[in-house]
């Protein structure tokens, strides 16, 4: 970047080209009071504070708006400066709460730093002031208030909101003395299109935005978010043994301080009264609280006895140690690899098609790499809701120049930045995919070179690919032609083009194939294997890809390595000291079916909900039903863990150390912030102790530390990502030695198949299994709201969040809504050939017609009572996106 | 006696407003025509040389402006022109004359305007309310497209270019041109900081001319008739004519086209009839509210741009207001105070906070009859100070006002 030198106050300074006035001083120690000055924000000159002269030019000029030039002399101090400051600010105060001591930001207020500056004249201010009719606070939001007699019209708020969220719904109202900050049309913040992220709280210079319930916390602990797979690093603020505050860490790559609202105001879950605290134990059909004594020893006893009918379900909430813990006693002491975790209900499409692909089932390339991209092609991903951060770096891409396109069955909020938008029809995302494969090797925009060298199977594709006519594709998918051909030429020519998807493609019958036609446009194009251009599955959980990692997998050990592969087997033998079973284990799907074959009597399951989250949970219940004998580990007495024999207490992510590693492959610490309630343990240490009580060797730990060198030592692609060297930033695997770097993106070179290059696969339109028909007339897909998790067994519990969406909604297309009959709020029955639930009807634009659409969070509202678990033969992943049903009104019930 | 001249209004009340060919039978569009075939650099140097200035206010040469955004960069994808026409000043509504009775000649003015400058696409910004010239510019630019005056290759020309109206928000803050341009791009009308000007930098980050109505609707005529016969009319600094509107206590309020240097006595009793009965004249505000008061004094000033200026007073946008001696300054002043209170958009600090102690300060006046003695004193400091800090010219406004006020009116606080 091109220096430029100036003198500040006969300072001599060199900066950058392009920097303001106001940046050089600051960033160089010289303080010019600013108060509408931030520095992710564009400037905007509302205060008129950062006055400074400047040789050569008339009068005053405001620092914050004036490019540094070569050569320029700038003076920060006069008479007539301080004047002009002065006054301003006397104005300024002339309208403000006079009252600091009782204000949230009393020490932190950068109006009273600009004033202790500046200073005032208490005399005319006394004139200036004048009695103002109080405005009221709005405080309809749960997590944070608006108190506009604080307000100074900085437009901090809403510049964040727009420049930084997005979602522009604050903006100046009204007009003169009367502005204020207001949303559209002046509603409550709560009733306007605010996500309640809370980045203008956080950036709100003066007391006027502030927290609700915040206290000022005595230290703070840095770790990361226990939500999504962006894994978004905070600093917990605690006070006593209670977590007041959660902020975004500034220097993390991942968020760059940034947070979604889960993510800044979820956290109260961590001590909510109805944590676990003791061990329980089933006797007659309720539970009482028993010693971890006696926990064990039933525990230990039962699982001995059913050491070839055992099924162990790990969990993407927990952490690499746990998880590495919970394999190993299932391999080493329970001698099976029915080990498996949600992954299979998310994401086993992702490993079993990328790495057939590829070579590895990961995010190819980094968060913040999105940015630098020229076109981000977004499929099946509701990426603003459900990775709210990888979100905002999309966002920023676009506003950075980059082309957005998206296809999604529905028009989510990310339609709002898209240049092109396909919105096909669920289910046929193949026919999509290849569609636009053929378009691109019709008009010869394909990356010839980049086939010839680096992939393989491209005549096998070329087989398959006639079948995929633009008009049928067209035809199939509900896709304009001159929509598809558009996509098509924007992704392959407008490069480095990235890619992302999430469970709109890996949640089908045939999601493997979803996959493969994701990943063959990407070898077709060359856009795989560079900076920002890439395929990335993002992630669900907080630890989902560390659960994979870890081999919580039923047919790989840690690190991807094949249970029947004898060199694995053997290698693991010898590091565990036990006989380890060669055959693939059951998937998490494959469970409950067994269970009920008898084929499965003990389950033990760490830290998941499969009676919500399951497709087709009514089957899932009953084979609950039919178990031997159950173990339960988890924070809260889930749906779930209703129905086990024992539960055990486990400590939150809040409560404990180890690593998460995120969807872009990068493993964080995660450290312990609080004690634990009651006699809640780490998830490890109950594992642990169970296999020791079962008289097992290599289960005694000291700490976290132990098992993470066991991990670099088992797992070549964490072998250089040790404890230490994690303590501030995160690595991404694969990180084979201890002074690797890690790696920002995959298959730079060559991609990780044993013969070095990408594979491209002849593919083919398989519709879903179950469609619509005269019976059960619409087709249900599922989604996910930015404001709940999963079964909402934590979101669930913030009870902000419950206000902002308390319970499931129904959403359906105004002319579906018309033909029923039906009004939004009207109670209706959802009913499929496996199930029935009641909810309330939301007449919505973005479904499609003849699409209805259910999240899985509300507990009240089993929509995975519904779905339908028509596995995917490759990954068997049940096809929780597509199913039919009927919705009839129910008011009068 | 001066007589009326009109120039701008030539068509007034002689073709039919809706009738493109009534203004062609009356010699319309051959300047364009004419523009058309000579090279652009030769019209900027016709209209800088008939010294046309801005009739929006400022009275910049309108050759000038026309000069910077034409060489702000040869290689720019896209130039605009955007045509002022939200006439938001109170007692100002020339514009409205010129769009009602002969809108074709605004859009033949900016179809010379914008070849001039290589301009690709124009905007017409006009005021809401202004419902009847919405209505006949609407069907004028259709009629001129189907006549191929606007559209792809206009007289056989390369030069394409083609007029869109938007509507103004009822603001009068987005008369000023850099507000004006956010709000065309879609944004709260808010303004923006100068530099960069909008002649380097305007509507989308590219060279935009911005002229008043009345300004691009002269401009036929100059470079039909040519710049030395424009400049045959008027004074040397400020040739040519002007509509001027006046109202207030006289007895034939109304609008005038008349030659500039003409006296403000020569404009109240030779054209506007003289003072009403039995009412004598106190004072005079020149240029909307922007503008300023003068006393008698004033009356035998020619009127141009520079002379009012050694006066302390401006020629605005050629609103006349005559007040005669049972009105109250003071009670005056506040109307204008508040009328931009009012419009103060709000963003910036000294002008939203001090507009409201401007108010504050000659109510005062108004309440007690009379405020302490340095209340005009305290009044302009205040002013001044916003001046110099606010980040529009909004917030500079009052300025102007109270000083012509300690000029001519100190005793009357
Ligand atoms: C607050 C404010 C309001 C204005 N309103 C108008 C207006 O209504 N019409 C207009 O032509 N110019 C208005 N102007 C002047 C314009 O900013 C600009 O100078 C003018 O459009 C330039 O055109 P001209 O060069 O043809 O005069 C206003 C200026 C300010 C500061
Ligand atoms: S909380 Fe977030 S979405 Fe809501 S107004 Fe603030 S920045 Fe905008
Ligand atoms: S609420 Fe805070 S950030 Fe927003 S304008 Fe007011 S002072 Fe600035
Ligand atoms: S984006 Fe995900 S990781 Fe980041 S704060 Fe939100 S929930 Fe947490
Ligand atoms: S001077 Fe007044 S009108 Fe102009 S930006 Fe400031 S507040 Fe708005
Ligand atoms: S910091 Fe420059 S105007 Fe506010």
């Amino acid at each position: 970047m091109e220096k430029v030198k100036l003198y500040i106050d006969g300072k001599e300074i060199i900066t950058s080209r392009g920097s303001t006035v106001l940046e050089a001083a600051l960033s160089n120690g010289i303080y010019i009071p600013n108060l509408c000055h931030h520095p992710d924000l564009k400037p905007s000159g509302n205060c008129r504070m950062c006055i400074v002269e400047i040789e050569g030019r008339k009068g005053q000029v405001i620092s914050c708006m004036t490019e540094v030039e070569e050569g320029m002399v700038v003076r920060t101090e006069s008479q007539e400066i301080s004047l002009v400051r002065q006054t301003t600010l006397e104005l300024l105060h002339a309208n403000h709460t006079q009252d600091c001591t009782n204000c949230h930001s009393n020490n932190t207020c950068k109006l009273q730093e600009v004033t202790a500056f500046v200073g005032v004249d208490e005399e005319r201010l006394s004139r200036l002031r004048r009695s103002r009719p109080e405005i009221p606070v709005d405080d309809s939001n749960p997590f944070f208030t608006l108190d506009h007699n604080k307000c100074i019209m900085c437009g901090i708020c809403i510049r964040t909101c727009d420049e930084v969220q997005g979602v522009n719904a604050l903006d100046y109202g009204f007009r003169g003395f009367s502005t204020l900050v207001s949303t559209y049309n002046n509603q409550p913040i709560k009733e306007s299109v605010c996500e309640s992220c809370g980045e203008c709280v956080v950036r709100c210079p003066v007391g006027a935005l502030y927290v609700k319930e915040s206290k000022v916390p005595t230290h703070e602990v840095k770790t990361v978010c226990a939500y999504c797979g962006v894994g978004c690093n905070i600093y917990l603020g605690i006070r006593g043994n209670k977590i007041v505050s959660a902020r975004g860490d500034r220097e993390s790559i991942v968020n760059k301080g940034r947070l979604c609202v889960k993510g800044r105001y979820g956290y109260s879950f961590v001590d909510h009264p109805d944590r676990l605290r003791t061990p329980l134990k089933k006797t007659n059909g309720s539970f009482e609280e028993i010693s971890w004594d006696e926990a064990f020893d039933i525990i230990s006893e039962k699982f001995l006895k059913s050491k070839n009918k055992f099924a162990a379900l790990t969990s993407a909430k927990v952490t690499n140690e746990d998880n590495y813990v919970i394999q190993k006693f299932t391999r080493a002491v329970m001698g099976t690899n029915n080990i498996d975790h949600c992954a299979r209900l998310c994401h086993a499409p992702t490993v079993s098609g990328l790495v057939q692909s590829f070579g590895s089932g990961a995010m190819t390339n980094s968060i913040d790499e999105f940015t630098g991209a020229k076109t981000i092609f977004s499929i099946g991903s509701n990426t603003t809701a459900a990775h709210p951060i990888i979100g905002l770096h999309i966002k920023e891409a676009k506003r950075r120049g980059a082309k957005i396109i998206v296809a999604n069955p529905k028009e989510i909020d990310l339609c709002r930045f898209a240049d092109i938008y396909m919105q096909h029809y669920p289910g046929t995302d193949v026919v999509l995919l290849m569609g636009m494969i053929n378009v691109i090797l019709e008009e010869g925009l394909q990356d010839s070179e980049f086939i010839k060298t680096r992939c393989e199977g491209y005549d096998e594709l070329l087989s398959s690919i006639a079948g995929f006519d633009i008009d049928s594709v067209s035809e199939i998918t509900g896709v304009p032609a001159n929509t598809i051909r558009d996509a098509a030429r924007l992704y392959a020519v407008n490069k480095p083009a990235s890619l992302v998807y999430a469970m709109g493609i890996t949640q089908h019958s045939h999601g493997t194939d979803n996959v493969l036609a994701v990943s063959n446009l990407a070898l077709v194009t060359g856009n795989i294997g560079r900076e920002s251009s890439g395929v990335n599955p993002l992630r669900g959980q907080n630890n989902v890809q560390g659960a994979c990692d870890m081999g919580g997998l039923p047919n790989v050990y840690p690190g991807y390595q094949p249970v029947e592969s004898k060199q694995a087997a053997a290698k693991f033998e010898k590091a565990w000291s036990a006989r380890l079973s060669r055959e693939n284990g059951l998937t998490h799907t494959e469970y409950f079916t067994e269970i009920e074959k008898g084929n499965i009597k003990a389950l033990y399951q760490v830290g998941e909900n499969p009676v919500l989250s399951e497709a087709d949970a009514n089957h899932v219940k009953k084979a609950l039903d039919k178990l031997d004998f159950f173990v339960v580990q988890d924070i809260f007495l889930t749906q779930t863990a209703k129905y086990a024999d024992i539960v055990l207490p486990a400590c939150s992510f809040a409560e404990k150390d180890g690593t998460f590693t995120n969807t872009e492959r990068r493993v964080q610490r995660v450290r312990k912030a609080v004690d634990p309630p009651g006699e809640a343990k780490d998830d490890w240490w109950i594992t642990c102790e169970i296999a020791k009580r079962m008289g097992a060797a290599g289960f005694d730990y000291e700490n976290v530390t132990d098992i993470v060198e066991e991990i670099n030592s088992l797992t070549p692609s964490y072998a250089g990502i040790t404890f230490d060297r994690i303590r501030e930033e995160g690595i991404q695997w694969p990180c084979t030695v201890s002074d690797h770097k890690g790696t920002k993106f995959l298959h730079a070179e060559k991609f990780a198949r044993s013969s070095g290059k990408g594979r491209l696969f002849p593919l083919l339109y398989k519709a879903s299994v179950e469609l619509p028909d005269e019976e059960y007339p619409l087709l249900l897909t599922t989604d996910r709201s930015l404001y709940h998790y999963h079964t909402s067994t934590m979101t669930g519990r913030v009870s902000g969040l419950k206000d902002i969406e308390e319970t499931e909604l129904l959403r359906i297309n105004p002319a579906d809504a018309q033909k029923m009959g039906l009004k939004k709020g009207d109670k209706v029955s959802v009913k499929s050939r496996r199930g029935i639930i009641k909810v309330m009807a939301d007449i919505d634009h973005s479904c499609p017609e003849g699409v209805a659409s259910l999240t899985f969070h509300f507990p009240d509202a089993p929509t995975n009572e519904l779905t339908i678990c028509a596995l995917d033969p490759v990954s068997k992943i049940p096809e929780t996106k597509v199913c039919a049903v009927r919705i009839e009104t129910c008011n009068s019930e | 006696m001066a007589e009326e001249r009109r120039i701008t209004l030539i068509n007034y009340g002689k073709i039919d407003p809706e009738s493109i060919s009534d203004y062609i039978s009356a010699g319309g569009y051959k300047a364009a025509e004419k523009a058309l075939s000579c090279k652009p650099f030769d019209i900027i140097e016709e209209m800088s040389k008939s010294s046309l200035r801005g009739r929006g206010g400022a009275g910049f040469s309108t050759g000038l402006k026309k000069k910077f955004t034409s060489e702000a960069c040869t290689l720019c994808e896209q130039k605009y022109l955007v045509c002022n026409a939200d006439e938001g000043e109170p007692g100002t509504f020339k514009d409205r004359i010129i769009m009602e009775n002969d809108p074709h000649r605004l859009i033949e003015g900016m179809i010379i305007a914008a070849y001039a400058i290589g301009a690709s696409k124009a905007y017409i910004y006009i005021r809401g309310e202004y419902y009847k010239s919405i209505k006949r510019l609407g069907k004028a630019i259709h009629d001129a497209r189907q006549e191929g005056f606007l559209g792809s290759n206009i007289f056989g020309s390369s030069f394409s270019t083609d007029i869109e109206i938007r509507l103004g928000a009822g603001s009068y803050l987005c008369g000023e041109e850099l507000t004006m341009l956010e709000s065309l791009e879609g944004k709260r009308g808010y303004p923006r900081i100068k530099p960069p000007f909008p002649a380097g930098k305007g509507l989308h980050g590219f060279p935009t001319l911005i002229n008043n109505v009345e300004t691009l609707a002269t401009v036929p005529v100059v470079i039909e008739k040519g710049a030395d016969w424009y400049t045959g009319m008027g004074t040397e600094d400020s040739p040519g004519t002007k509509i001027f509107t006046i109202s207030g206590d006289i007895k034939k309020p109304g609008f005038y086209e008349l030659e500039l240097g003409l006296t403000l006595r020569e404009l109240i009793y030779d054209f506007a009839g003289g003072m009403k009965e039995g009412v004598d004249l106190k004072a005079v505000l020149i240029g909307g509210a922007a503008g300023t008061f003068v006393d008698e004094t004033v009356l035998d000033t020619p009127m141009g741009f520079d002379t009012l200026k050694e006066k302390g007073a401006v020629l605005g946008s050629g609103a006349v207001m005559v007040l005669g001696h049972n009105k109250s300054i003071p009670g005056m002043t506040q109307s204008i105070l508040e009328f931009f209170e009012h419009e103060s958009c709000g963003k910036c600090v000294p002008c939203r906070v001090g507009m409201t102690q401007l108010v504050r300060l000659i109510s005062s006046v108004n309440e007690n009859g009379t405020g302490h003695k340095n209340i005009l004193d305290e009044m302009l400091t205040e002013a001044e100070f916003m001046a110099k800090t606010s980040l529009c010219p909004l917030g500079q406004s009052p300025v102007l006002p109270l000083k012509s006020l300690k000029r001519y009116f100190a005793g009357h606080f």
